[in-house]
């Protein structure tokens, strides 16, 4: 993350005057103020959430006063508990594996001059995207049984299989997004330098590309993590996730102890990224 | 950047390492979300050495598309009434013979010879309730055993209704209250039903499975609802009360059985017969909060069990009505009629 | 330009080019093969067939799913009768996920630009909040959402305390309702693609435009959109075909009494026990899909020639 896209340095690099200038350059009327009330309204359901897993009352919908009972309660429960962390452990794999698959495709996609079969291979990379998840649970549960069936092989691979697939079209997008329209010079004066292909890359290409794979990355992690449907009819023995255990008790009441595991879940990812982030400014300095 | 990808890549590794380890004596049970005592598996687990891995669905026709499809790894399943004839009559369940394990004499003799499982070859009862509906008696005080609440609302209720979400239930409830038969083919029958449940639906301000939380919310006073929930949602709002409809209402109940293709047969004819004992079957009530059907858990029930007005039916009640799986002409006039009520 | 005026050379490396493209694209194309195409296979070959008793299909070809999307069959004479139900259904979802793909662009841009504008070091950290809440379960969140627009709710006590209304607007439970819902639920799948994009601005583009005496609104759209139109694009397309789809949403915060394309087509495979028809309903929003994003592109392309 500490390369700088030499365009901007380019820009950091005017007169004070200039840079005093840009600052107001950069401003539109009301964009600052949308952003901080986009943010705002982003965290209010969250803080009605962190609110709620403090709620004595069994119910998410009526607060009477503050307990920690329902933070006990998921301690205790084992099934949240190995529900949160199959989640966790599926929207991690799946996040790598589409990320890296959708980087790949959208360089294969945009890097070229336009290709025969290039819609064709775009429409691929997004038909996850364009059927209603409960076909594809269902046709995807037909197949795995088959393929199950032919090869004897079971386990959490093909939950992990048919997240990828789906996260692929939401990392690609960014990606592809931040791509577009990115001059090729700096990589034809790399390759100009005898630069290997891999190292035109390396030191060019990913750098200029990565907040649109740490943006896709995000994407498609935040899908896995909230996908219900397909992983209700592709998950096997002992893979239920935290939405399909939510779902399930849907019907018998939803209790705080719910609120509770996902105040735990963002609290702790809060903290690693903290540290991350802690790290990588001891490591600039 | 490098930390970063070396701990996903660990993570990675742990993970499909963690997917492939298996051990021996294992059963897998598939069940309702909610709806099975962890204290519960943990005796079974103990008592047999066994490994339990627990996990839920949110309805029988998602458990049915799972089985048919095969090879889920489940051994044991919990499928409602008409789901277990179905499944029979596809070949899905395996004859465990239930009738004749050691401790099949608990089993209350009304729940022997039911019409899904002809003297229990393939199941045994699990839970039971009703489907009824539940109103707030300080918002409407007159006679509540009626579904003209719901269908003619009294105007203190229009506009604070919820449904289920549930086609066969709301579709079931307008029948009764017509007074035709239920899987009910007459298509002049079933556009009164429509034109009833148009009728009806300007009245009702939601159509949603969440129940408890629209009632303890305060979003409305009267909501369709299964006697076990109506219990939950009467411990945080005390008015409320669960109506036992003259014009009849919806019974049900869901049954242990075993897969014909379960991995570990040996281990699900233990847990069958396990959950024939009295206290475990009690254990699950306490849990669930609905009446078991076997005779004798009465005495490990809660207290709060034995008397609340949601499990003990009263005398005059009219007797629940366990409907049959239609065929297919009648759940496609149904969808119909669904369709038309939603579009 | 043909093949045979290429010099050896050229078409040495023009086929160095291809091969790594095709090396590129192949983990995403075989994925998405193996295990969306070809299930897609699979739904295409149900919605031909005949429904079985107790779900799945039976197999007899017939082309009664796709019949019974615009007509259904008269009871008395048999003869097939127009029926708007599915349609219906159809254009209210798409009406849906359009204004929310409308509203999640008028937010997501402020918020996006807000981000690509702020100093380098600090703008993954942005990024990361405005993912966080969703780290969290999309029911779970749906639940607080309905705490915030209920009658007795944060907006209307807040509202109601400033003084702006008297009595308690209702917005739990109606359109508006949903509406804010999928804004909310699909932000951050138009403010990523939207950053990715705007955050390669160049702002001595923008300088450049202003000392040309352009005001920011010609700014804005000369300069800054046509950059972010990829990233506008991509955004567009991740709200609005999972809008088209999404279901717990409208249910919980629209109160279910109305149909959405997502549910419907779910409970084909559910309690309605018809997979042919819920595949059949499958394919046709696909198609119309796809015939969008080609009339899209076909726009796209009539509009770079007449420019070019």
């Amino acid at each position: 993350m500490a390369d700088t896209p030499p365009l901007a340095a380019g820009a950091t690099a005017q007169s004070t005057r200039r840079r005093m200038r840009s600052r107001d350059l950069k401003a539109m009327p009301g964009f600052k103020a949308a952003g901080w009330a986009c943010i705002f309204a982003l965290y209010l359901p969250l803080v009605v959430l962190v609110i709620f897993s403090f709620n004595d009352n069994r119910s998410v919908v009526k607060w009477t006063e503050f307990s920690l009972r329902w933070y006990e309660a998921a301690m205790e429960n084992e099934g949240i508990r190995n529900a949160a962390w199959m989640s966790v452990k599926v929207a991690l794999v799946a996040t790598v594996f589409s990320t890296i698959a959708a980087t790949m495709a959208a360089l294969a996609t945009t890097r070229t001059a336009a290709f025969r079969g290039q819609g064709l291979a775009y429409g691929i990379i997004n038909q996850p995207l364009m059927i209603p998840e409960i076909v594809t649970a269902i046709s995807t549960l037909s197949l795995f049984s088959l393929v199950k069936q032919l090869t004897g092989i079971t386990g959490v691979g093909y939950l992990m299989a048919a997240h990828t697939a789906f996260c692929i079209p939401f990392a690609y997008m960014p990606i592809r997004a931040r791509l577009e329209d990115m001059t090729l010079t700096l990589e034809q004066a790399g390759a100009d330098l005898y630069a290997t292909p891999w190292q035109t890359f390396r030191h060019i290409t990913l750098p200029l590309l990565m907040p649109g794979i740490l943006a896709g990355a995000m994407l498609a992690f935040v899908v896995s993590l909230d996908d219900v449907i397909i992983t209700l009819m592709v998950a096997g023995p002992g893979e239920t996730t935290l939405p399909i255990y939510i779902l399930g008790a849907l019907r018998r009441g939803i209790t705080p102890e719910i609120n509770a595991v996902s105040t735990i879940l963002v609290g702790v990812s809060v903290l690693l990224v903290l540290v991350l982030f802690l790290v990588q400014g001891k490591m600039k300095k | 950047m490098k930390t970063q990808l070396k701990a996903v890549t660990a993570a990675t590794a742990l993970a499909l390492a963690g997917g492939a380890a298996l051990a021996e004596g294992e059963l897998n049970i598939y069940n309702w979300g909610n709806y099975t005592n962890p204290e519960l598996i943990e005796k079974f687990e103990q008592e047999y050495d066994v490994t339990v891995n627990l996990d839920s669905y949110d309805s029988n026709e998602t458990m049915l598309a799972k089985v048919q499809a095969g090879n889920t790894g489940y051994d044991v399943v919990v499928p409602g009434d008409y789901m277990v004839k179905v499944m029979i009559g596809e070949g899905l369940l395996a004859e465990v013979k239930p009738n004749e394990m050691e401790n099949f004499g608990n089993v209350d003799p009304k729940w022997v010879d039911v019409w899904w499982d002809e003297g229990r070859n393939y199941s045994i009862p699990y839970q039971w309730g009703t489907t009824a509906f539940t109103v707030d008696t300080a918002v409407y005080d007159g006679d509540i055993n009626t579904l003209a609440l719901m269908f003619d609302p009294p105007e203190v209720l229009q506009g604070r209704i919820n449904m289920l979400n549930d086609m066969n239930d709301v579709i079931n409830a307008g029948l009764r209250y017509l007074g035709y038969g239920r899987c009910n083919g007459n298509e002049d029958e079933m556009r009164e039903v429509l034109e009833l449940l148009l009728e009806a639906k300007q009245h009702w301000r939601t159509m949603d499975y969440s129940t408890i939380e629209k009632l303890t919310s305060g979003d409305v006073d009267l909501s369709q609802n299964w006697n076990g929930a109506a219990m939950r949602a009467r411990a945080q709002r005390p008015t409320l009360q669960y109506a036992y409809p003259k014009e009849g209402f919806t019974g049900w109940m869901d049954n242990v059985a075993v897969l014909a293709d379960a991995p570990n047969m040996e281990n699900a004819k233990l847990f069958i017969n396990f959950m024939m004992a009295p206290e475990n079957a009690a254990m699950t009530s306490n849990f669930a909060r609905y009446a078991n059907g076997i005779t004798g858990s009465e005495e490990f029930m809660d207290e709060e069990m034995l008397s609340a007005p949601e499990i003990v039916m009263p005398e005059d009640a009219p007797a629940p009505d366990f409907v049959q799986p239609c065929p297919q002409e009648v759940v496609d006039l149904y969808n119909k009629v669904w369709t038309r009520l939603k579009q | 330009m043909t093949d045979t005026s290429l010099t050896l050379a050229e078409q040495e490396s023009r086929r160095r080019r291809r091969q790594t493209r095709r090396a590129l694209l192949a983990p995403a194309l075989i994925i998405i093969l193996a295990i969306s195409i070809m299930p897609l296979g699979i739904t295409a070959l149900y919605s031909f067939l005949t429904p079985g008793t107790y779900g799945g299909v039976i197999w007899e070809f017939t082309p009664d799913a796709y019949v019974q999307f615009l007509f259904e069959r008269d009871i008395f004479d048999g003869t097939l009768q127009f029926n708007d139900s599915y349609l219906t259904i159809y254009m209210r979802s798409i009406g849906l996920a359009f204004g929310a793909t409308i509203g999640a662009l008028l937010i997501g841009f402020p918020t996006a630009y807000f981000i690509a504008t702020k100093p380098r070091e600090q703008r993954n950290f942005w990024l990361f909040l405005i993912t966080l809440p969703f780290w969290t379960n999309l029911l779970i969140r749906t639940y607080a959402m309905l705490l915030i627009l209920r009658d007795e709710g944060l907006i209307n006590l807040s509202l109601m305390g400033v003084g702006v209304i008297e009595r308690p607007l209702s917005i739990l439970y109606t359109d508006t309702a949903v509406f804010i819902g999928l804004i909310y639920t699909y932000l951050p799948f138009m403010v990523l693609p939207l950053y990715a994009s705007l955050e390669k601005l160049d702002f001595r583009l923008v300088e450049a435009g202003y000392d040309l005496y352009a005001n920011r609104f010609r700014v804005l759209r000369h300069i800054i959109a046509p950059i972010a139109k990829p990233g506008i694009i991509a955004g567009c397309i991740l709200v609005f075909i999972p809008g088209l789809g999404a279901y717990i949403t409208p249910a919980l915060l629209g109160g279910g009494k109305k149909l959405m394309i997502g549910n419907m087509i779910a409970i084909q495979f559910g309690s309605s026990r018809n997979w042919p028809f819920g595949s059949a309903a499958a394919l046709i929003l696909m198609a119309l899909v796809v015939i969008a994003l080609l009339i899209y592109a076909r726009s796209v392309s009539k509009g770079a020639r007449a420019h070019g």
